[in-house]
């Protein structure tokens, strides 16, 4: 690869006593595999069950195990790394990662070294100000999870369960593209709803089913990148871009005192949002990979890829592609409306057959905008497709004002029932009679001789009319109406 | 090759096996030894030779994505020294 280095903009340099630094981010992001069994054993991968009761003898490292793999790990890498538009590497190999610890019986994790299962890719990820930003990835691989330690039951012993000893994880390795903390976050995330829609990780980072192991390194634009130190198991995205503010810090904090940095793992400490050295680690870096003997090299054919590939999902680069080209929507919108495939569905839902501008201002800003006050997923809407879409067309046809729409929505959201028979039954049709609206403003203007002098020097005070009417008129009249009236009765141009 | 002092304590840490100081002396001439035995193997050119990682002329079997095993959690921690609730009790390794 001869690609060219990244440079950060002048806006994502952080200002030290010395000068502009720039941040150089590389992130390993570990997704716990889709599947019903184990890499290597047919134990269950389900999360919450009873201390050591998902475990086989194989994960428990029993002497004379030997580990099988799951052939669909197999097809849930190769999937993701078709979503990454990577190369597959038809032969791999497994390795012993050799380390000591208490949640890892063999002594060893099962991991790819040298020969990933999937080689070269890259994420495209949109940034808030529209910039779409191309992240190389460097490889992906399978390996095994540890199982897990838990050290507050007792002052002085730690309690292990196995029940995630060997399930299945894809380490996925980006080259150090990434320039901030904002960058980085943007690219877990684009990563996270990829992997989402492969259906090959369900992203969920609470259950630490998804996390990222961040490097962080800093230096003077131009010169070459400095020493990285490497911040262990970060399990939110909130909590990864503090960690690489503080990092970048202490970091710049050093190198301006004079002092080196030193090559290390840390932790983050969401409490404090600082990170901290794991000196103890240190040792364990010489992990002495060797070739897994008990495991033959990974090979498959072009074939199963080939099927692999036929089946993939439209992802969400190509579903925002569509829905600029076919809808009309702009791309800030697209990429909104495809973070999540349920959404885009819906939004698709919505939209057919219809003004699909609206529909996405009618998504977006009402339905996610409520979905997220309520902490509500769009599969738990109250407020179906079909319904949202008879809401569209009846402002469409001018039967409600859009003011009067923001209610049935709310109607709709709280009650349910179909929107049209609400507008009839409540009595919520647009005011288009212009007697009516007439009358309405005729006696604004009468009760408010002072305001209608004020108007007359003053023409941005016809809102304040406007608003008056409607509220009259029980927000029914229509708005346009109302002001082209009050404009004419006002002498306002 | 060789081994000096330091790393035979290095490596005998790193397996986890406790060594002697006064045997650390003796372990080193072992290594080397061996060490100096295997390095007679790079005589051979093996350049344009692939590396083996198996004698048998196969492809890997491969499982069905099936839970097929698990459930038995007093068997998995019969063999432990202490246990609490089918949970491995071991000395505190916090960070």
């Amino acid at each position: 690869m001869n690609a060219v280095v990244r440079t950060a903009k002048p806006s994502q340099l952080i200002r030290g006593a010395t000068g502009d630094w720039e941040i150089v981010i590389g992130l390993e992001v570990h997704a716990q595999v889709n599947s019903e069994a184990k890499l290597f054993s047919g134990a269950s991968t389900t999360f919450g069950n009873d201390p050591n009761s998902n475990v086989s003898l194989v994960d428990a490292a029993m002497p004379g195990m030997l580990p099988v793999i799951n052939v669909e790990c197999v097809r849930q890498a190769v999937r993701t790394g078709l979503g990454l538009k990577a190369a597959i590497n038809r032969r791999s190999i497994f390795d012993r990662k050799n380390y000591f610890y208490p949640d890892l019986p063999q002594g060893y994790q099962i991991s790819q070294y040298k020969n990933p299962i999937v080689g070269e890719g890259r994420i495209l990820i949109d940034m808030p100000d529209g910039e779409t930003i191309e992240v190389g990835v460097e490889r992906l691989h399978l390996e095994q999870d540890a199982g897990k330690s838990i050290h507050d039951q007792s002052p002085v012993y730690s309690f292990v369960d196995l029940n995630r000893s060997g399930v299945a994880l894809m380490e996925i390795v980006s080259k150090p593209d990434l320039r901030s903390s904002e960058e980085a976050k943007a690219y877990v995330s684009k990563l996270r709803t990829i992997l989402r829609y492969l259906g090959t990780c369900d992203g969920d980072m609470e259950k630490g089913n998804l996390r990222a192991d961040v490097n962080v390194s800093v230096h003077k634009p131009g010169t070459p990148f400095g020493t990285r130190c490497e911040i262990k198991n970060v399990n939110s995205i909130r909590f990864i871009g503090q960690a690489i503010e503080y990092e970048a810090r202490r970091q710049i904090g050093i190198v301006e005192d004079g002092g080196t940095i030193v090559q290390e793992t840390r932790l983050f400490d969401p409490g404090k949002g600082e990170t901290r050295s794991m000196r103890s680690k240190e040792e364990a870096h010489d992990y002495r990979y060797f070739p897994d003997p008990d495991l033959l090299p990974l090979e498959f054919s072009q074939d199963f890829v080939d099927a692999l590939a036929a089946h993939l999902p439209e992802l969400p680069d190509e579903k925002k592609a569509r829905f600029v080209r076919d809808y009309g929507v702009t791309p800030y919108d697209a990429m909104v409306l495809t973070l999540e495939r349920a959404s885009a569905d819906y939004f698709e839902a919505v939209a057919k057959g219809r003004d699909a501008k609206a529909a996405a201002n009618w998504v977006i800003n009402e339905l996610f905008g409520r979905l997220n006050k309520e902490g509500k997923g769009i599969e738990a809407s109250p407020v179906s497709a079909d319904q949202l879409g008879a809401i569209v067309d009846l402002i469409g046809d001018s039967t409600i004002s859009g003011k009067i729409a923001k209610d049935l929505f709310e109607i709709v959201w709280a009650e349910g029932g179909d929107p049209r028979a609400i507008v009839e039954t409540r009595g919520l049709k647009q005011v288009t009679d212009t007697g009516a609206i007439e009358a309405a403003c005729d006696a604004v203007i009468a009760a408010n001789p002072d305001k209608v002098q004020q108007a007359k020097a003053k023409p941005t005070m016809i809102g304040w009319f406007v608003g008056q009417v409607m509220k009259q008129t029980g927000g029914k009249a229509n708005p346009q109406a109302v002001n082209d009236m009050l404009k004419g009765k006002l002498g306002i141009e | 090759m060789s081994v000096d002092l330091d790393t035979v304590r290095r490596v005998a840490h790193l397996a986890r096996i406790a060594v002697d100081e006064a045997e650390v002396a003796k372990l080193q001439g072992e290594i080397n030894s061996i060490l100096g035995f295997v390095e007679q193997l790079g005589e051979v050119d093996v350049s344009a030779v692939e590396p083996m990682t198996s004698v048998t002329p196969m492809v890997m079997k491969m499982r069905e994505d099936a839970v097929t095993d698990g459930g038995y959690p007093e068997r998995i921690v019969a063999n432990a020294p202490m246990t609490e609730d089918h949970y491995f009790v071991v000395p505190k390794v916090v960070e």
